[in-house]
């Protein structure tokens, strides 16, 4: 009997693409890809012809348009006269304003409140479980709304900031005043904040369509190079304490570096804050940030921060005892071994879920919609919409700028992950 | 094991799914049911109550076409749409008719591709403001905060407005007329901006109407009106001498109450054509003789609708004003039934 | 040593003295208080500022809660009897708005005389879930299941009707014949999981019960085509047969099917009961219906796509994937504002179908996105080895799922499938912006817009977040209690 027998010719045969495991992925792999393009075909052709019935086409050209609204809350110039496309950038900036906002507020508030939460303290420990189930577990659209209420409902209109001189003369204080040295006004219309001015400008740059003050670049550029600076003075220090067990005392040439410069070009440029005043129906000057600005940002951040805190528990718990044991046989206090021992390492196990918070945060604040603040939705997928009727147009931008919005965040805080994660050899 | 429940509601869906066809009338028919585009929520024009009947000036309008066409005015289903999805709800054959305060305009017309069947409200943008604020006349918001409601043309007519009168303003935009009012009443505005019957009728049932005064100024026209999709004129004919009926019913003296009685006939030939005694006007727009008739018996004639929704006699106290009929200084001006 | 000391020392004590109280400030309340709340600047400190908030918290509302209503008719009465009772300027609660308009945020605009068909639905949830949940017999189950009888009972006398009543016999009955047969409690009950779907929707919506029938019908049809055509043809080519014969089914036997038994059994209770508009839908049945019927629907949807995401095949990976991020990456107000704006274009001219369906679909494909990526987690947690020894026992692909990642995937994520599920609720209150009437902004709105209750703000919010918070905190507990049972099981 022979052992090694000739295998069969092998023949192929049609049979073989469903039953042989090596084709059958390739089959599957073209029966998917097939019944894909139909599918997309048929949406495809249903649209084109759901725009022939209605009459229209599809085109973006109506973002050249004249917009004719106006916005409430810019930070980029804007009149009426500007096209839509514009007036959807200016909604882009208040869309990533409110996110970015919100991320750091969330941030420094779930940091706090977890590890608060974890405090040896009875009565706090209690109130921080109190409000983390409480906001973790109601719909952020309510926190949005109430927080809109209390600010509407609850802060002084301007007119009760006047002073006039019967008051003056009867001794009676007016029913609401500024906080913060007289220089900020907490109103229902919105929050009046001083706004940094400079007596001499260096020019602008256009870059874009956007005008980018020189004085901005200067600052920045200046505050940049303070930074690097300082921490080339730290790595010195370091570097001496190495050589020689001494660190050289270095708080003096630390605090010339990061404030002199910035104090001497500020006071180069001859920078003032100018002061909202009263005056007419209003408060004028200084800059306005509205109430539905401030109650998107306090519902997104303390919806967000709850999550936050649960992370950042979880994230310390996961970190072992004895790491907390070997830092106090060190003879660190409980304050620098969380900052030096357990949140370095905590840090790993929070950013991944912190990534995906960032980004509900992001997306979250479509809610604008509820207190009617004009993010991007607010005016491209609402005004512009609206006006020019291009719901398909417009929708179809709205959802690839967010698309791009959460891929560029999730993106950047991968490539930080991957710097913290801990490097295995 | 719960895929059963995602096919089961993709083929319930494909079962219930309804073809509307080129012809609204026959579709109407077809489904016993007309279905209407109305506002979420204005007192007075279209509000559900307490009951989730909806009751108002526009539904008035719903109710008279489908009593019309299917000669019964309750056979209406009323789908509630925003500022955003009333046109889209219009276009894409979810609503038959939209009958939600909705200003005809050009581009409207001809770019939205919608047919306005006439107007059933002649009305225009004003501002109200606080007694106590001192301002008598709108030129004299330079610098104010407005309250104003965003997806209609009202932001459109107040940038224009300021514009032309070289002032600024501050615009504090808003979703519905129920913010607008808090936000108004908490002074987060010095002016509400918005339609003048709007502007009424919010005011009328303020806790203390008697502070805030409607400034003399309007700075836009709004014709207000259904409409319906281009390219179905019979469905736009029905729409529009339901209408039509209704207005001329008041001009003639045809009440809900005597209906009955002047369709035995009339010495006026005008009344007997409309109501299908003499004639059969009916026929040509697809629907049998006694279509006017039961128009008007669903909820009276113009006047009478007026008078019961949104005038003088109830909360919202508007007067006739320009809705008057032509013969008493109003814009209302049917062309005849011949 | 010690007996060098006995004998040194010249007193040694031979019995215990009893043992001395602790120090005062060692012992009870003070001690736990030092220990708790002062034991050091820094804690004393923040328990001060603890306290000082919630005194500020207290100050702030709790007159205003003391000085609540109950009965009144509108806003101005309430405000009457406040300042009658407690002087004027005083603030208070008007909770007489909730009194009166109790229904309309549990039910929006549903009829009143059919409020028992959502009850029945959500009662007979908990049974159709039994055997999801549960897979053992327990005291606790039985219990639950004689509760929700006895709720049916009540609800059948409390209404007049006896539908209830006969549901619950019919259940019983092929129940306990699906127990002789051997399956055991409550395993016996999966068939109920199965066919509640269509009950609900039957329930919800009302019309003739065929219809439900029928679709139900169409799986079957699959069904018996996949038991005949599998030992002609092999697996893979009978699975699309049976989704053909299905899909030929509905599309061309379902319709005339239902309306000729429809025709036939005519409009009587049994087979009809009184159609509900989906415009009639609001409150918390509307967030019910959405959220629920969304998760259960995108569960099978997630698995699909999180075994999509790990496939060796390119091009089934890299749709899985550009489906997830691309949902994933967009907020759910921008695909509600799809349902109600866009879908019809994607749709053959004309077609036109209710929004809740609409808004159903694309919660649908939101949460779908999510759960794939729970299931993900949950594929990814499970040892390497599991898979190899599945390869060695020469099981295939779809039998290796199915017997061995799957039951044991599932298991790890239901956690993460329960806190998808808590979301997915609470993002339900996102569909006022389509214009329905959600509980917390819709309903709120329309009971703001009534002359009476015009200016009401604070107890609307105030009563719909506390109904949130309890249906959301008791899930996420319920979530806890299973995590740490399988951290149990799998030590």
């Amino acid at each position: 009997m022979a052992l090694v027998a000739d295998t069969p010719k092998e023949s192929f045969r049609l049979g073989m693409l469903i039953y042989d495991t090596r084709y059958r992925s390739i089959t599957i792999q073209i029966i998917v890809m097939v019944l894909f393009l139909l599918g997309l075909w048929w949406l495809l052709d249903n649209l084109f012809s759901n725009l022939a019935t209605r009459g229209k086409d599809l085109s973006f050209s109506f973002l050249w348009n004249r917009a004719g609204y106006d916005i409430n809350q810019t930070l980029i110039p804007y009149t009426n006269d500007d096209t839509h496309f514009r007036a959807m950038l200016v909604g882009l900036v208040n869309t990533i304003l409110v996110a970015v906002l919100g991320c750091v507020a969330a941030t420094v508030i779930g940091v706090m409140v977890g590890v608060l939460r974890l405090s040896k303290n009875w009565l706090v420990s209690k109130l921080m479980t109190v409000y983390v189930e409480m906001f973790r577990n109601v719909p952020v659209l309510l926190w949005i709304l109430v927080a809109f209420a209390v600010f509407t409902e609850i802060t002084p209109a301007p007119r009760d900031f006047k002073v006039t001189d019967e008051m003056v003369a009867a001794g009676v204080e007016p029913a609401a005043s500024m906080v913060l040295f007289d220089s900020v006004a907490i109103t229902n219309r919105g929050t009046f904040i001083p706004k940094a001015l400079y007596e001499r400008s260096l020019g602008e740059v256009i870059i874009g369509f956007l005008p980018i003050s020189l004085n901005t670049i200067a600052v920045l550029a200046v505050l940049i190079g303070s930074a690097m600076g300082y921490r080339a003075i730290k790595r010195h220090a370091t570097a001496v304490q190495e050589a020689t067990g001494i660190r050289p005392k270095t708080w003096w040439k630390s605090l010339l570096t990061l404030v002199g410069p910035i104090v001497a070009l500020l006071f180069a440029l001859g920078f003032h804050l100018e002061i909202p005043t009263l005056g007419g129906f209003n408060f004028s000057g200084g800059t306005l940030v509205s109430n539905s600005l401030m109650a998107l940002w306090l519902g997104l951040t303390l919806y967000t921060a709850a999550f936050i805190a649960e992370i950042v528990r979880a994230g310390i718990m996961a970190i072992s005892k004895g790491q907390t044991e070997a830092s106090y046989a060190l003879g660190l206090r409980p304050g620098r071994t969380m900052s030096l021992v357990v949140l370095p390492q905590a840090l790993r196990v929070i950013i991944p879920p912190l990534i995906s918070q960032y980004l509900n945060l992001t997306k979250n604040s479509s809610l604008a919609i509820a207190v009617s603040y004009m993010d991007l939705r607010g005016t491209l997928g609402g005004i512009t919409l609206n006006q020019t009727g291009r719901e398909l147009e417009s929708m179809l931008l709205l959802m690839l700028i967010y698309l791009a919005l959460s891929l560029m965040i999730s993106s950047a805080m991968n490539v930080y992950n991957n710097a913290v994660k801990l490097k295995e050899r | 094991m719960k895929k059963s429940v995602f096919l089961g509601t993709l083929a319930a869906t494909a079962l219930l799914a309804g073809f509307a066809s080129a012809a609204t009338l026959d579709d109407v028919k077809a489904r016993g049911e007309l279905v209407c585009g109305v506002n979420t929520g204005l007192v007075g024009f279209a509000a559900p109550d307490a009951n989730g009947n909806w009751q108002g000036f526009d539904v008035a309008v719903c109710k008279a076409v489908a009593a019309a066409v299917l000669g019964d005015a309750s056979k209406v289903k009323y789908v509630p749409t925003t500022g955003e999805t009333r046109f889209t709800a219009l276009a894409s054959g979810e609503i038959d008719l939209l009958a939600r305060n909705t200003t005809w305009t050009f581009s409207r017309d001809a770019d939205l591709k919608f047919t306005f069947v006439g107007v059933n409200y002649y009305d225009g943008q004003g501002f109200m403001v606080r007694k106590d604020l001192g301002v008598s006349s709108a030129k004299e918001l330079d610098g104010a905060t407005v309250c104003i409601q965003t997806g209609t043309t009202t932001e459109l007519n107040l940038a224009d407005f300021f514009k032309v009168n070289n002032m600024t303003y501050q615009p504090v935009p808003i979703n519905t007329n129920a913010e607008g009012e808090q936000q108004y009443l908490a002074g987060a505005c010095d002016a509400y901006t918005t339609d003048a019957s709007g502007l009424a009728a919010t005011r009328a049932i303020f806790a203390d109407p008697e502070n805030h005064i409607i400034l003399p100024e309007i700075i836009s026209k709004e014709p207000l009106g259904p409409l319906v999709r281009h390219g179905d004129d019979q469905w736009a004919d029905i729409a529009r001498w339901t209408l039509n009926a209704l207005i001329a019913a008041e001009e003639y003296g045809v009440t809900s109450a005597n209906v009955e009685e002047l369709a035995k006939g009339t010495n006026n030939p005008e009344i007997n054509r409309m109501l299908g005694t003499e004639g059969d006007l009916g026929a040509m727009i697809g629907l049998d003789k006694d279509w006017a008739k039961r128009a008007i018996a669903a909820s009276g004639n113009y006047g009478e609708i007026f008078a019961a929704s949104i005038g003088e006699s109830t909360p919202i106290g508007l007067a006739r004003g320009l809705n008057a009929q032509w013969t008493q200084g109003g814009l209302l001006y049917t062309p005849p039934f011949r | 040593m010690s007996d060098l000391h006995a004998h040194s020392a010249r007193y040694v004590r031979d019995s215990m003295l009893p043992p001395e109280a602790p120090p005062a400030l060692e012992s009870g309340a003070i001690k736990w208080l030092r220990e708790n709340l002062f034991s050091g600047l820094l804690n004393s400190i923040l328990t001060v500022l603890g306290l000082l908030t919630i005194a500020y918290l207290l100050k702030l509302a709790l007159p205003w809660f003391l000085h609540g209503v109950w009965n009144a008719n509108s806003l101005g009465e309430c405000r009457q009897v406040i300042a009658a009772n407690w002087g004027e300027g005083a603030h208070g609660a008007c909770w007489a708005m909730i009194r009166e308009r109790w229904n309309q945020f549990l039910f929006g605009f549903y009829p009143s005389s059919e409020y028992w068909r959502p009850i029945l639905a959500l009662l007979l949830l908990f049974l159709a879930l039994a055997p999801v949940l549960f897979d053992e017999m327990s005291k606790k189950l039985m219990g639950a299941v004689a509760v929700v009888g006895v709720l049916v009972l009540w609800l059948s006398a409390y209404n007049g009707q006896w539908l209830p009543v006969g549901i619950l016999v019919i259940i019983a009955g092929v129940t306990a014949f699906v127990g002789s047969r051997g399956r055991h409690w409550p395993q016996n009950l999966m068939w109920f999981s199965l066919v509640f779907p269509a009950l609900a929707f039957w329930l919800l919506w009302g019309g003739t019960i065929w219809l439900p029938v029928m679709v139900m019908a169409g799986f079957i049809v699959g069904g018996i085509a996949l038991r005949i055509a599998t030992p002609m043809i092999g697996l893979m080519p009978a699975l699309a047969f049976a989704v053909l014969a299905a899909f030929f089914w509905w599309y061309f036997a379902a319709g005339p099917a239902t309306d000729a038994l429809a025709a036939m059994s005519g409009r009587n209770q049994p087979f009809w009961l009184r159609r509900v508009n989906s415009d009639e839908f609001g409150g918390f049945v509307l967030a019910f219906t959405i959220g629920l019927s969304g998760i259960a629907i995108s569960l099978p949807m997630g698995i699909v796509l999180a075994l999509g995401r790990q496939s060796d095949m390119l091009l089934v990976k890299a749709l899985c994937v550009g489906f997830i991020e691309f949902i994933r990456g967009v907020p759910l107000i921008t695909l509600l504002f799809t349902a109600s704006l866009l879908l019809n274009y994607f749709l053959p001219p004309g077609t036109n179908f209710d929004i809740i369906l609409r808004v159903i679909i694309m919660v649908t494909l939101f949460s779908a996105a999510y759960i794939a990526e729970v299931i993900r987690g949950g594929l990814a947690a499970l040892p390497r080895g599991q898979y190899e020894a599945a390869d060695a026992l020469g099981l295939d692909y779809w039998k290796a799922q199915r017997l061995i990642v799957m039951p044991q995937a599932l298991k790890i994520s239901i956690p993460g499938i329960v806190s998808s599920f808590i979301g997915l609720f609470k993002d339900t209150t996102l569909v006022v912006f389509v214009a329905l009437l959600d509980p917390l902004k819709g309903i709120t709105d329309a009971v703001r817009a009534s002359i009476q209750w015009k200016g009401i703000y604070w107890e609307p919010y105030i009563f719909v977040g506390a109904i949130f918070f309890i249906i959301c905190f008791s899930m996420s507990r319920y979530s806890m209690f299973l995590e740490n049972k399988l951290k149990r099981e799998h030590r």
